[in-house]
């Protein structure tokens, strides 16, 4: 019999928080052990079945390491999961953070038994979210998240934490709600759960519940607010700021991202139609998105809520790239997917490492530190460069492919303008990233800094790994194009292009 | 006439005097819990074993045997069994009566058993006011001034209710001559559609009937007496009140709505609309007014009225789907299931926390995390079903229960329900607040007792089954949706 590679990278997580959850909470190190050996075996597995993931052009379209049991027989829905090059990337990103995530953590003493519980419990639902293959299981994988984030977000969280956190569940379920009944609708539109059997069979309307224009803004809802687009996005700077480090991380890193598949997976694929006559509308979003969130960034004084602001503007990026409804722009959108949980979950952790040693999180108090701490400076201005694209960087290859893509595009006339409009981003990117640096690391240096701690060998660790692969992919983009080509080629073929 | 098909109502009246009988001579009360839950279990039994069969009426078909009542007898007798199990450190505070408080409960769970398969008005009239007579006494139990105020309250509003469910009865029999369920549909069908448009009497009986059964399953704009009395009541029998009372007025909806009024579709499209109208209002009214309650006892009593709104969601869609179309009763078996398991769930983990701490102030539950983590475990898992979430039964009733209303166009009715569960996350995820993130008044542990922890441990891991392998009980509501018309 095949190994089930999917199944265990969904199922160990979640066991791992069982096992936790028998730890006393006294054996701190027993807790952290058990959560890394948890984390690292779904991301060491995640790694084998991209190695063995089949790049060859004949695999387009395909899923792979499928498996399918029947499971609520009188609603015929199936626990089906399958990895194509859409999810791939994203499955191989959910579990390197994950097992990142545990690491940041490790300094975390108050009530850790909960906490990786509930950590462990996020990474599967959000890997669940991206191996799904049926509605009513990627449904059930997209709500279960909200709880874990209620959880950390209130308990371990900082500032005004309560209200960020029912903040993040009502936004989160609102969306969700819309997104409830467009699965109900296109249930009975398609008479099936199955994504392969729609996407690859169309709609085949058994039976019209509503107009399918309406069904595909009900999921779009849903996808908009967790990505986020705006207006639907001002949970994102309160849950991000107050969450702690490792969780933002994971929030920004793999979180946000389910969004931004859904609407490739659902909303584009399974109504390309719609989703062409409304690309204009959501590419001026995106182009909005995208200005907004970064000149609203420029004026952001707290370190964290700058690098949250950041992420409306680069999900912009996203947006723009899957709505210009191009090969490359699809793939350029993909890419960005990635490169953004990476390149941000690198910025929070530095900028948790930061307010965890120096115990400020003004950018206007901070100043100077490349002398104190070098490392984390260092570290943290790589970070900036990828996130502001910068050539070599996972950044510049993605956003890159976005541009061109969406200025090739004909998805509707007139893209082209929305399309330099949207590289304006780039430079208020470069303004609030490079500033940002400079007001905290360079500068005069302050005497009250001397003697702060720099980085560990465990932080060392993680931030090497991140800047690796942020390397990685912008030196060498095609170690992920490749893969990611095979899942947005059948989406453009039904795109009619 | 074959009596053995009456054998489990006949165990349940047996038992029922025997603790009567047995609280006279027996020193050691708790003997009294164990005799009624024997008796439950041995229904329970009966009743499981006659599953599936085709069964003819009994007592001159005033009562149907059908899979329809036998699935609503076996949630009334686990009820009843959960409910005891929880009550009986509850009933030690109670120095005399403790014989006549399991009767009481076994009597009403009778009468719940007679209401889920009565085919005829009358009949239907008798166990409901056997059911109620029961439940006026029980929540009256603690004798103390709230207890006798709820329990005068749910006397005066329920002979209310019952006088206008009556004189619809009444009205309905007028015109069709008859009081036996299938009758009057056959003189209903007879009708033109003319003549029934012309037959105010006619509808206004049904209308009656409506208002009726609205009292009972704590439906707006019948909901008044619910928190006074959820918040009076001893807590098992408020736990008591909110499944299986309302499960059992859902039962008896169904069956007369299915096999009286079912057609012709003008009927059924309109009584569908009122249900359609009257779950609107309770969802929004159930959920809103929840909000503000400072008390955990009287929130979880708005919820109920909220919960009552979703399951009418079903109730429409029986009125706006074809004859032959079954997802919607089923939707409807489904969701009672899981609510009943979890609303238990959550009333029993009240009862533990508020035995120690004395209060139903849902400030005084902070810190419960650390105090009593299992019970306040159970308790957040509990609603988190009710807010409708997986991996909990609550999610899969609703994704059930809608998918049946979108299935007969009922979208818009589907997107405001979504809609109040998104505003009932905001005061369910305030309990789980304050027990978890707040700092407990006091470091002592909340005890509990074994039997109180086993009908816990039977309700969550129900919660979850449904939750995660819902499959089973799906296809059982399916089979048991199938409602025999005499």
């Amino acid at each position: 019999m095949d190994f089930n590679y999917l199944t265990a990278i969904l199922v160990l997580p979640v066991l791992g928080a069982v096992i936790i959850a028998f730890i006393s909470s006294r054996h701190d190190k027993a807790i952290k052990w058990t959560a890394a050996v948890f984390t690292f075996i779904p991301f060491a597995l995640a790694v084998v079945v991209f190695i063995l993931f089949d790049r060859s052009p004949a695999a387009a379209g395909v899923f792979q390491f499928e498996e399918k049991i029947l499971w609520i027989a009188p609603l015929n829905a199936y626990y089906h999961l399958g990895v194509d090059g859409l999810s791939m990337p994203l499955v191989l990103l959910t579990a390197f953070l994950g097992f990142l995530a545990v690491l940041v953590s490790w300094k975390i003493h108050q009530r850790p038994r909960e906490y990786f519980a509930w950590l462990l419990l996020l990474e599967t639902s959000i890997i669940g979210v991206f191996a799904s293959l049926d509605l009513l299981l990627f449904f059930i994988m997209w709500e279960i998240e909200v709880i874990p984030m209620y959880f950390l977000i209130s308990i371990w969280g900082s500032g005004r934490r309560d209200y960020s956190a029912i903040k993040y569940v009502v936004y989160t379920l609102f969306g969700s709600a819309f997104m409830l009944a467009g699965i109900l609708s296109l249930y009975f539109t398609a008479g099936s759960l199955s994504m392969v059997e729609i996407t690859n069979q169309g709609l085949g309307m058994v039976q019209s519940v509503m107009p399918v224009a309406a069904i595909f803004w009900l999921l779009l809802i849903g996808f908009a607010v967790k990505l986020p687009v705006f207006p639907l996005h001002t949970w994102l700077p309160d849950a991000h700021t107050d969450a702690p480090t490792a969780v933002s991380v994971m929030l920004a890193g793999a979180l946000i991202k389910m969004g931004g598949y859904g609407m490739i997976r659902l909303c584009v694929s399974f109504f390309p139609d719609v989703a062409r006559q409304f690309a204009h509308l959501l590419v001026v979003l995106a182009v909005i998105g995208v200005v907004y969130g970064a000149a609203v960034t420029l004026r952001q004084t707290d370190i964290k809520r700058l690098i949250a602001y950041s992420s409306i503007s680069h999900m912009g990026y996203v947006l723009l790239g899957i709505f210009a409804l191009g090969q490359v722009s699809l793939t350029g959108a993909a890419l960005q997917m990635f490169s953004h949980g990476v390149v941000t979950g690198l910025l929070f952790a530095m900028a948790g490492l930061v307010i965890h040693n120096i115990e400020v999180r003004e950018i206007d108090k901070l100043g100077g530190l490349v002398r104190q701490v070098p490392v984390i400076a260092v570290v943290f201005s790589v970070a900036g460069l990828a996130s502001l694209g910068l050539p070599t960087t996972s950044g510049f290859a993605a956003e890159f492919l976005i541009f061109v893509g969406s200025f090739a595009s004909n998805a509707f006339a007139g893209i082209q303008v929305y399309t330099l409009v949207a590289i304006i981003g780039v430079v208020l990117t470069a303004g609030y990233i490079l500033w940002m640096l400079q007001r905290v690391f360079y500068g005069p240096v302050k005497e009250e800094y001397n003697g702060v701690k720099d980085a560990d060998t465990l932080e060392k660790f993680y931030m090497f790994a991140l800047v690796a692969v942020i390397m990685l992919v912008g030196i060498y983009p095609a170690v992920l194009t490749d893969v990611i080509k095979l899942g947005v080629s059948p989406v453009v073929a039904l795109l009619g292009g | 006439m074959n009596l053995t098909l009456f054998i489990p109502e006949l165990v349940l009246v047996g038992f029922a005097l025997l603790v009567v009988l047995l609280d006279l001579v027996v020193k050691q009360k708790s003997w009294l819990a164990l005799v009624s839950l024997a008796g439950l279990v041995i229904a329970g039994g009966f009743t499981v074993a006659m599953w599936g069969g085709n069964y003819p009426g009994l007592f001159s078909n005033m009562l149907a045997v059908d899979n329809f009542a036998l699935f609503f007898k076996l949630i009334f007798v686990g009820v009843a069994f959960l409910v005891i199990l929880a009550s009986t450190d509850y009933v030690d505070k109670l120095a005399r009566f403790q014989g006549e408080y399991y009767a009481l409960v076994l009597l009403s769970a009778l009468g719940m058993m007679l209401m889920a398969a009565t085919a005829n008005l009358i009949a239907i009239y008798l166990a409901l006011e056997l059911t109620s007579i029961s439940l006026y006494a029980l929540v009256g139990f603690l004798k103390d001034s709230k207890s006798t105020e709820a329990s005068l309250k749910y006397l005066l509003l329920g002979a209310v209710a019952s006088a206008v469910l009556l004189y619809g009865m009444a009205m309905v029999f007028g015109f069709t001559g008859t009081t036996q369920l299938g009758e009057i549909a056959q003189v209903i069908q007879g009708m033109s559609a003319g003549a029934l448009m012309n037959s105010p009497g006619l509808l206004l009986g049904v209308v009656l009937i409506i208002a009726g059964f609205g009292f009972k399953i704590a439906a707006v704009p019948f909901q008044m007496w619910v928190p006074d009395v959820y918040e009076g009541a001893p807590t098992p029998i408020t736990a008591y009140l909110s499944v299986a009372s309302k499960a059992a007025g859902f039962a008896v909806i169904l069956r007369v709505f299915f096999s009286a009024f079912g057609t012709p579709a003008w009927l059924s499209l309109n009584w569908g609309l009122i249900f359609a109208v009257l779950a609107v209002i309770s969802m929004i009214v159930g959920n809103v007014v929840a909000i503000p309650q400072s008390n955990i006892k009287r929130m979880l009593g708005y919820s109920s009225i909220a919960q009552a709104g979703y399951l009418m969601v079903g109730l429409a869609t029986l009125g706006f789907s074809p004859a032959a179309d079954i997802l919607g009763q089923s939707g409807v078996l489904f969701f009672l299931a899981s609510y009943a398991l979890t609303n238990l769930g959550a009333f029993i983990a009240i009862i533990a926390i508020s035995r120690k701490i004395d209060s139903d102030q849902i400030d005084d539950y902070t810190g419960m995390g650390r105090r009593a983590p299992l019970l306040a475990l159970a308790l957040t898992f509990c609603l988190i079903s009710l807010i409708g979430m997986p991996p909990a039964a609550g999610f899969m009733a609703k994704f059930y229960i809608f998918s049946a209303a979108v299935q007969n166009q009922l979208l818009w009715l589907v997107i405001i329900a979504v809609l109040n569960s998104v505003i009932s996350a905001y005061y369910y995820l305030r309990v789980v607040k304050v027990m978890w993130f707040g700092e407990p008044a006091s470091e002592e542990k909340v005890p509990s007792s074994g039997s109180l922890r086993l009908a816990l441990v039977i309700c969550c891991a129900g919660v979850l089954i449904l939750g995660v392998v819902p499959g089973l009980v799906m296809r059982l509501a399916q089979l048991a949706a199938n409602i025999f018309v005499f």
